[in-house]
């Protein structure tokens, strides 16, 4: 299945403007940096939150960690699919007890993503609170979560497809929508 | 139910190729992070149920293969008998069936004799992961080999490994030749011809009868067992004769100016296949091969289960 894009919807300097635009929301919510913590999912939440945690140390100086979240491990479709996927490794080397932690993903789509990944983040401690940034939200939600900081809604039909490319990962900075084929 | 390699079961290490066993050493890399966390646990295989069926005495592999069933989410039962009168025909294909209808998802066997997982898997329409069956094969033990050489020399590809000891009797040997020899490591075998197999040549291996020649060649070191049940089988004259000319001694360890990375499968015979004081100076990379057989085995249940069932 190859993807067939009808439309860019964001370009290079849109989500750069996104990154920055989210980094003050995370700031202003959590009044500063100080106990706060990123951890992006895999694969482009992690670029994404490291984008958006050198921004907020721009903007407001001091550090902010970035954890890597695989959630392969906690996904609720292993038994469905058809193979099991390739693994990632998870990495958070600091403690989230007591932490303002944000999950960085890319797209929002259904949320049981964001699902295992509150699961997976739970096993290392028990943070203050956790939050999530997605830099795009294209709706049909299967369960009952809500991103706090989102870059771009993005309403769609069930059977599109939504690409996120990124210079790390992809050589360009872009959000498609089109079909699969 | 494929898994990500497209195999139901894991019966030996023929049938993988080079890309399979990367995939299943990159995924075993990501399964030893699980057991570094505070809550060693996650809830892949939420759900599903392993026997370990051992049919041979075993702490280690069998050990390991729950520890990595349990960190998994699985639940895991254990049926042990070291009744070797046990016969292998009927009453294994009862006691497979028989497990099987307790709705079972894999089973992982270990036995004496060679082939005996491969007919299993005729009988019960589970999966079947081979512990080491008789001389056969022992593929979880290559592949963990396989994931601490990677992990401590950064590479397969071009490796110098000797393999040194009892090769005829060894699972052990077998598995781990031909997974070396997939990844593009060369493999010498050192031992006296008594101990290597009939046609030897044809496993792809160089052979010599001189650790000395192997020790000046090798980037890995891996000795074998000597099983001690052998040694009146006429296989060769004496421990302190196999010794002399084929352990790791302290003095052929000292004369080394480049040392080998020194595996050992375990347990180590000490004063054996290899010196007291050699086996402390290299303990850390031995226990390291027992902490990579949970997340290899972790790997290769999550590989073998976590498909779509049917």
């Amino acid at each position: 299945m190859a993807f067939k894009s009808r439309a860019r919807v964001l370009d290079a300097e849109d989500i750069s403007r996104i990154v920055r635009r989210i980094s003050h929301e995370i700031l202003e919510r959590n009044k500063g940096s100080g106990d706060m913590t990123l951890v992006g999912v895999r694969t482009r939440g992690v670029f994404l939150a490291r984008r958006l945690a050198s921004t907020i140390e721009e903007i407001e100086g001091g550090l902010v960690e970035v954890g890597e979240l695989d959630v392969s491990f906690y996904r609720d479709d292993i038994a469905t699919r058809d193979s099991a996927a390739a693994v990632g490794v998870t990495q958070i080397d600091f403690d989230i007890n007591d932490k303002q932690v944000i999950i960085v993903d890319d797209v929002l789509f259904t949320g049981r993503t964001t699902r295992a990944a509150m699961d997976a983040l739970m096993d290392f401690g028990r943070p203050r609170s956790v939050q999530l940034a997605v830099l795009v939200d294209r709706g049909h939600r299967e369960l009952p979560i809500r991103a706090d900081y989102v870059g771009k809604n993005l309403p769609t039909a069930g059977d599109e497809k939504v690409k996120l490319s990124l210079v790390e990962t992809d050589g360009v900075d872009m959000v498609e929508i089109g079909e699969e084929e | 139910m494929p898994g990500a390699s497209g195999h139901k079961h894991l019966l030996s290490i023929s049938e993988l190729d080079c890309e399979e066993i990367y995939k299943l050493l990159d995924s075993a890399r990501s399964f030893a992070e699980v057991s570094n966390r505070p809550v060693k646990k996650v809830p892949a295989l939420r759900g599903r149920t392993i026997v370990n069926l051992f049919l041979e005495p075993s702490t280690r592999t069998r050990m390991s293969f729950e520890v990595a069933a349990k960190r998994l989410s699985a639940d895991v039962m254990n049926f042990a008998t070291s009744d070797s009168s046990l016969s292998k025909g009927e009453s294994l294909k009862d006691t497979g069936k028989t497990i099987v209808a307790m709705g079972v998802d894999a089973v992982v066997i270990r036995c004496k004799s060679a082939g005996a997982p491969h007919l299993l898997t005729e009988w019960v329409d589970c999966s079947v992961i081979n512990a080491g069956d008789g001389m056969h094969e022992h593929p979880t033990q290559a592949l963990l080999d396989l994931f601490t050489m990677r992990e401590r020399l950064g590479g397969l590809e071009g490796l110098n490994v000797a393999i040194v000891g009892d090769i005829d009797h060894s699972r052990v040997a077998r598995s781990n030749i031909h997974a070396l020899g997939k990844v593009g490591a060369n493999v010498m075998l050192v031992a006296p011809r008594s101990l290597l197999p009939e046609r030897v040549e044809e496993m792809g291996a160089r052979v010599t009868g001189s650790l000395d020649e192997a020790l000046n060649w090798c980037d890995v070191l891996y000795l074998l067992r000597i099983q001690m049940e052998r040694v009146n089988q006429s296989r060769f004259p004496s421990l302190r004769e196999y010794t002399l000319q084929y352990g790791l001694t302290q003095t052929r360890w000292n004369r080394l100016k480049r040392k080998p990375l020194v595996m050992h499968p375990g347990p180590m015979n000490r004063g054996v296949e290899i010196a007291s004081g050699v086996a402390d100076e290299v303990e850390s990379v031995i226990t390291g091969q027992v902490s990579a057989g949970v997340a290899v085995r972790m790997a290769v249940l999550y590989d073998v289960l976590g498909g779509s069932r049917g």
